[in-house]
């Protein structure tokens, strides 16, 4: 059985170490939140300016002037820190961020990542992910393997407007974690009851050993 | 000199002219300054850009301005929740300039420290980088080369801003994150209006906890904010 959403953020929570400060994107990446390791403590960045994210306010206590990167309220932690947007992508950009967690439409096996527009669909902008892949620490992608027609979304090189060239570490699909290496992508990991050759069969991108 | 203003027209008489170049605070509808722009609205000032993180929903925030058609270009990051701003910018009425949001928010800092441009890694590869200058700095591992795009320094004709609370000089206190793209902003225009929640009295605001100082500040207003929640999201209650 190949991962669903909740079981691929999980495998992506471990790749989160102790101490560090990480942004999470939209989407499943939202999810890995969610199963952070016990005994790991890290510190959620939100691009539009807070370092301790706190999980989602309980009705009632939504505040206007809380809010996370994808607009939704939020809450604060004891630990939080508020600042204004140059300095919070100037964290980034200056590689304070450890790591980011992102969705993506497609990646290559050269690390090429694109995940902001598809030409001939409405544009609606790049917004932080631009920013976050040139300048954190590490790029985890977290997707489906393929699309829903079945075409593999890890490719030889990227069709799509690119986010940015060579940005990415390691993808996490619902069929297991590879690694972007010296000529192509490296197997890590298979999903529970998923065999090499299938996720071979899903892949354009080249496997190397 | 007197800072501070009667109402969001006061504030901006004398400073508004068609085709000026407008930088604002806010993200999404967070800390936006909705009262400078609704006065925007009632001058009818024309063929205006806007520096700004996005373009509102379709009835808030600089949405109002599109509906009105008072505004010619943007310069965003992420516009996905207007359809208004959709149906210009597909028909061709409305011209569009995509930044990274950092770049978009060091564009501005920039601007407001005298830095014409800066070199940033961010965009390089991508559609952004096409016809910028690119530079190699030895910022790799072990001083290897890497390349580097020039991205140029916001300098507004007007920035209009958000603030939580001032005192009567312009000294600015931010709430949470409505204080997002707000500081950059007023830091690039050659004028700043601020609208805030509450004036307080000069010196009853530490000055350790001042975020903006005043000199950034020309005019300022208190008024009634709505502050539209655009996404708004709960956990059940344990």
């Amino acid at each position: 059985m190949p991962w669903d959403r909740n079981q691929m953020a999980a495998r992506a929570a471990q790749e989160l170490q102790d101490g560090w400060y990480v942004n999470l994107g939209i989407g499943i990446p939202t999810l890995v939140s969610n199963h952070i390791p016990e005994g790991v403590e890290v510190t959620l960045q939100s691009e539009n300016g807070m370092l301790g994210m706190g999980p989602f306010p309980i009705e009632g206590q939504e505040d206007p002037d809380l809010i996370n990167a994808g607009k939704q309220t939020i809450t604060e932690l004891p630990k939080t820190a508020y600042f204004d947007s140059a300095q919070s992508f100037g964290m980034i950009r200056g590689g304070k961020i450890a790591m980011a967690i992102l969705g993506a439409m497609e990646v290559a096996e050269n690390g090429d990542l694109a995940n902001w527009m598809i030409p001939g669909k409405l544009v609606k902008g790049m917004g932080g992910a631009m920013d976050l892949v040139a300048g954190v620490g590490r790029v985890v992608v977290v997707m489906d393997h393929a699309n829903k027609h079945g075409q593999s979304k890890v490719l030889k090189e990227c069709t799509l407007p690119l986010t940015g060239a060579g940005v990415v570490d390691r993808i996490i699909t619902n069929l297991g974690v590879l690694d972007v290496v010296e000529g192509g992508l490296k197997i890590v990991e298979l999903a529970d009851g998923v065999t090499e050759q299938e996720l071979r069969d899903l892949t354009e991108a080249t496997i190397v050993d | 000199m007197k800072k501070v203003y009667g109402s969001a027209a006061e504030a901006l008489d004398g400073i508004l002219f068609d085709g000026m170049f407008i930088a604002a605070g806010g993200f999404g509808l967070c800390g936006i300054p909705e009262l400078l722009l609704e006065a925007i609205k009632e001058a009818g000032t024309k063929d205006l850009t806007f520096a700004s993180n996005n373009a509102g929903v379709d009835d808030f925030g600089i949405g109002i301005l599109l509906q009105t058609r008072q505004v010619k270009k943007m310069i965003s990051s992420y516009v996905g929740e207007n359809k208004e701003f959709m149906r210009q910018y597909l028909g061709g009425e409305l011209e569009l300039e995509f930044n990274p949001q950092g770049t978009l928010a060091e564009r501005m800092r920039a601007g407001g420290c005298g830095i014409p441009g800066f070199y940033t890694k961010t965009g390089v590869g991508t559609v952004i980088a096409e016809g910028k200058e690119h530079k190699d700095f030895p910022t790799g591992p072990d001083g290897a080369m890497e390349t580097y795009i020039m991205e140029r320094g916001i300098f507004a004709d007007l920035a209009i801003v958000k603030a939580w609370k001032a005192d009567p000089t312009g000294n600015l206190v931010f709430r949470k994150t409505a204080r997002n793209f707000n500081p950059p902003a007023a830091m690039c225009g050659k004028v700043c209006v601020v609208e805030v929640e509450e004036i307080v009295e000069t010196g009853s605001l530490d000055p350790d906890h001042i975020h903006l100082p005043g000199i950034y500040v020309h005019r300022l207003i208190q008024g009634e904010h709505e502050k539209r929640i655009e996404q708004r999201t709960t956990r059940p209650a344990a």
